[in-house]
């Protein structure tokens, strides 16, 4: 019997164990979703193109699945231009599926064309222009495969309408047959024996873990070669919940916004094994002063990672979790640890927080830390971009993995609020907490109309500076306080934007009130926005006495 | 340094921009490029040539590898066969025709056309070869130009295969 392609995708996704998509209806999309109409799959309807992306995105980084997200053409495809950066830089996998105009209109000019393939080209893992009916079963397998295999990302599906409308036999294929890609799973057998010789001979190993671990699902080798060769272990901003914050042999994230003790052993160590992670600018600040006196042995499922910002001694390319399990096997343990981790354990007491100027509203750090205290491991904590991100991922305490969601490399305000969305769809019995700030909030509030028709129960916190806090910090630190476009002028009342939509809300104007509020807040059935104005003033570094961030201040923009 | 790539690619329309896409959005340079399809019809292959130190070099072979249409990525050796082709159109008069085609001729290229004022010579040969030739033609003067890019293969039984 023939389908539509438009079915066939439908049926495709199906058999990928899809279960929701995430999208926005439009011209050049229609057939699909009338196949969507009669299909099993739910779809829920946001109030942005990039609310799909972002929560495919959450959705995706809760579960390991890959997350789908669908729009029309033109305006529908370049709004989603924004999620799929921000999945390509953090490596998320997902489907991105756009209508196109028809097959002998493309490159016409015509109403709502955009030659979308081209555009998201730089930012794809891969992409497809589906101009042939016949080859639309063989493009949604290759898609998810590509997707979720090898190092995650994003790959976009271009599809005209009238192939979407065309009929086909459909018959899903069993295989891939991509002879341009083939991921290398197992890391070289050599190598191995040399990183497991140099981690022997170390005497102040470091750990360093990205979201490579987590997407590899590498948590519990992680912990068990931390245990092992008794080092301690850091975290980059992705990589947080990879390993549990409340391990001893934790140092906490690295970088530029990052901890005085990660960066100090790091600093001072003599092995720095990095797992998974691209060690990104922001990660290791000036890249000839980073880990200077280490041998780096660096695990990647990407080769092209390996090397291209720190230079490596031992390059192992791989899948992080088969490759330590084989690193496992070799004889690693070592002796003398103790006085290494005696001295980590002393670059964390120095690490004590000091307020620099008379507070002039909440410190954003009791709030933080009020909320962790509430919270249990299986909270999923997602946060937007700016100050409260780093403050988040410094002070919330979170112990495994998938259960911090935040934009990582592309740093994308207004991500928060639909990944939220998209997470606690994926997890509809697990708490979801958004810390966000009043900036990345107002970017894409208007999902708080898909939490209402989809009646999800996420506790928003609204950081309020009214100020956009990162952007005035580095005013302060390099443009001497010379500060510009970073008040937030006509900010709404929340509580009313938040009563627009029926959504209960609760404000928050002194420190005392902090912890009564949260306790509130998050034993209410039901999603709550908890507004708490905090100290415009506050800043991310200098938090501790003794930083060494300060180098990375100098070198980063 | 100049490195010269030859790339197994996928024979898909687009492949060319997405190669091409990466160079540019990555900052390496490229000195010539030239594509054409391989004894397997469903492949292409481009012969690059890349200017840059060994890391630049690494960097491009594995961003390249990278793309899934890209099938194989190989740097070619020094002492390989490399080939561009020239059409070169030169002024020339009854008086300094003679003088051309002997040079032409000196350089076993090939008269391709031949008008009263013009000639075009079709050259084929490596870098220093071509450049040699326009070197002396310049004299006459050269109209217009057209340069192939260069092609390159290995020597002996070393070649650029897919495994499938």
């Amino acid at each position: 019997m023939k389908i539509t392609c438009a079915q066939a995708v439908l049926e495709a996704l199906k058999q990928e164990g899809v279960e929701v998509v995430f999208g926005y209806p439009g011209g050049a999309v229609l057939p699909i979703y009338d196949a969507l109409r009669e299909s099993t799959i739910r779809h829920v309807l946001v109030r942005h193109e990039q609310g799909a992306a972002h929560a495919a995105n959450g959705y995706a980084r809760t579960t390991g699945k890959v997350g789908v997200c669908i729009a029309t053409s033109g305006p529908g495809a370049t709004n989603l231009v924004t999620g799929i950066a921000t999945a390509y830089m953090d490596s998320i996998p997902m489907v991105i599926i756009t209508g196109q105009v028809p097959v002998e209109m493309i490159g016409r000019d015509v109403f709502q064309e955009v030659d979308i393939t081209g555009a998201t080209e730089p930012f794809t893992k891969h992409n497809y222009l589906a101009k042939k009916k016949e080859d639309i079963p063989r493009i949604l397998k290759e898609a998810f495969h590509i997707a979720r295999t090898g190092r995650q990302g994003p790959v976009l599906i271009d599809i005209p309408r009238d192939v979407q409308e065309a009929l086909i036999d459909f018959e899903y294929p069993k295989d891939v047959n991509l002879r341009g890609y083939n991921p290398t799973y197992k890391g070289n057998y050599k190598q191995l024996k040399n990183a497991a010789r140099a981690i022997v001979h170390s005497k102040r190993p470091v750990i360093c873990v990205g979201g490579g671990v987590i997407s590899g699902n590498a948590t519990d080798e992680v912990l068990e070669l931390a245990r092992r060769i008794k080092a301690p272990v850091a975290t980059t901003l992705m990589g947080i919940g990879a390993y549990p914050s409340k391990d001893p042999l934790f140092a906490g994230m690295i970088g530029q916004y990052g901890a005085y003790s990660a960066n100090k052993a790091i600093e001072e160590a003599d092995l720095l094994i990095v797992l998974g992670a691209r060690m990104g600018d922001r990660a290791t600040g000036k890249t000839d002063e980073f880990a200077k006196g280490a041998d780096i042995i660096h695990i990647d499922i990407d080769p092209a990672e390996i090397g291209k910002n720190v230079s490596t001694n031992i390059p192992i390319v791989g899948d992080v979790k088969i490759t330590l399990r084989e690193l496992l096997k070799f004889e690693i343990d070592r002796e003398d640890w103790d006085k290494w981790l005696d001295m980590v354990e002393k670059f964390k007491d120095d690490e004590s927080v000091i307020k620099s100027h008379d507070a002039e509203g909440i410190d954003p750090i009791s709030i933080i830390k009020g909320l962790s205290s509430f919270c249990s491991d299986d909270t999923i904590l997602v946060t937007d971009v700016g100050q409260h991100q780093l403050w988040a991922g410094k002070y919330f305490e979170i112990n495994r993995p998938r259960t911090f969601i935040s934009s990582g490399g592309l740093g994308t305000m207004g991500y928060g609020l639909p990944a939220a969305i998209g997470a606690k769809i994926a997890n509809p019995d697990r708490e979801v907490l958004l810390i966000t700030g009043d900036g990345g909030f107002q970017m894409s509030m208007a999902e708080l109309a898909t939490i209402k028709q989809e009646g999800l129960d996420i506790k928003i916190i609204i950081f309020n500076n009214s100020t956009l806090g990162m952007v005035r910090e580095l005013q302060q630190h390099q443009y001497d306080e010379r500060y510009y476009g970073v008040e937030m002028v006509g900010n709404p009342d929340f509580s009313k934007i938040a009563s627009a939509y029926s959504i209960k809300s609760v404000k928050v104007e002194r420190e005392a009130d902090v912890y009564p509020a949260i306790q509130k807040i998050l034993n209410y059935k039901g999603t709550v926005i908890g507004e708490f104005l905090v100290d415009p003033k506050a800043n991310v570094i200098p938090v501790s006495r003794r930083c060494s961030g300060e180098t990375h201040i100098r070198s980063i923009g | 340094m100049k490195h010269i790539l030859g790339v197994l690619v996928e024979n898909n329309p687009g492949v060319l921009s997405k190669v091409s896409g990466l160079f540019s959005r990555r900052g390496f340079n490229i000195e010539s490029l030239a594509v054409g399809v391989t004894e397997d019809p469903s492949i292409s292959r481009m012969t690059i040539v890349v200017n840059g130190d060994g890391y630049i070099v690494e960097q491009v072979t594995k961003q390249l590898n990278k793309l899934i249409e890209v099938i194989k990525v190989e740097i070619i050796s020094d002492d390989s066969v490399v080939r561009e082709l020239a059409l070169i159109k030169v002024s020339a008069n009854a008086s300094n025709r003679n003088e051309i085609i002997q040079i032409a001729s000196v350089f076993r290229s090939n008269i391709v056309d031949i008008s009263k004022n013009a000639l075009t010579i079709e050259i084929t040969g490596d870098d220093q070869k071509i450049s040699a030739l326009v070197d002396m033609l310049k004299d006459f003067g050269i109209k217009e130009m057209v340069r192939t890019g260069i092609v390159a293969m290995d020597r002996g039984n070393r070649i650029i295969k897919a495994n499938n």
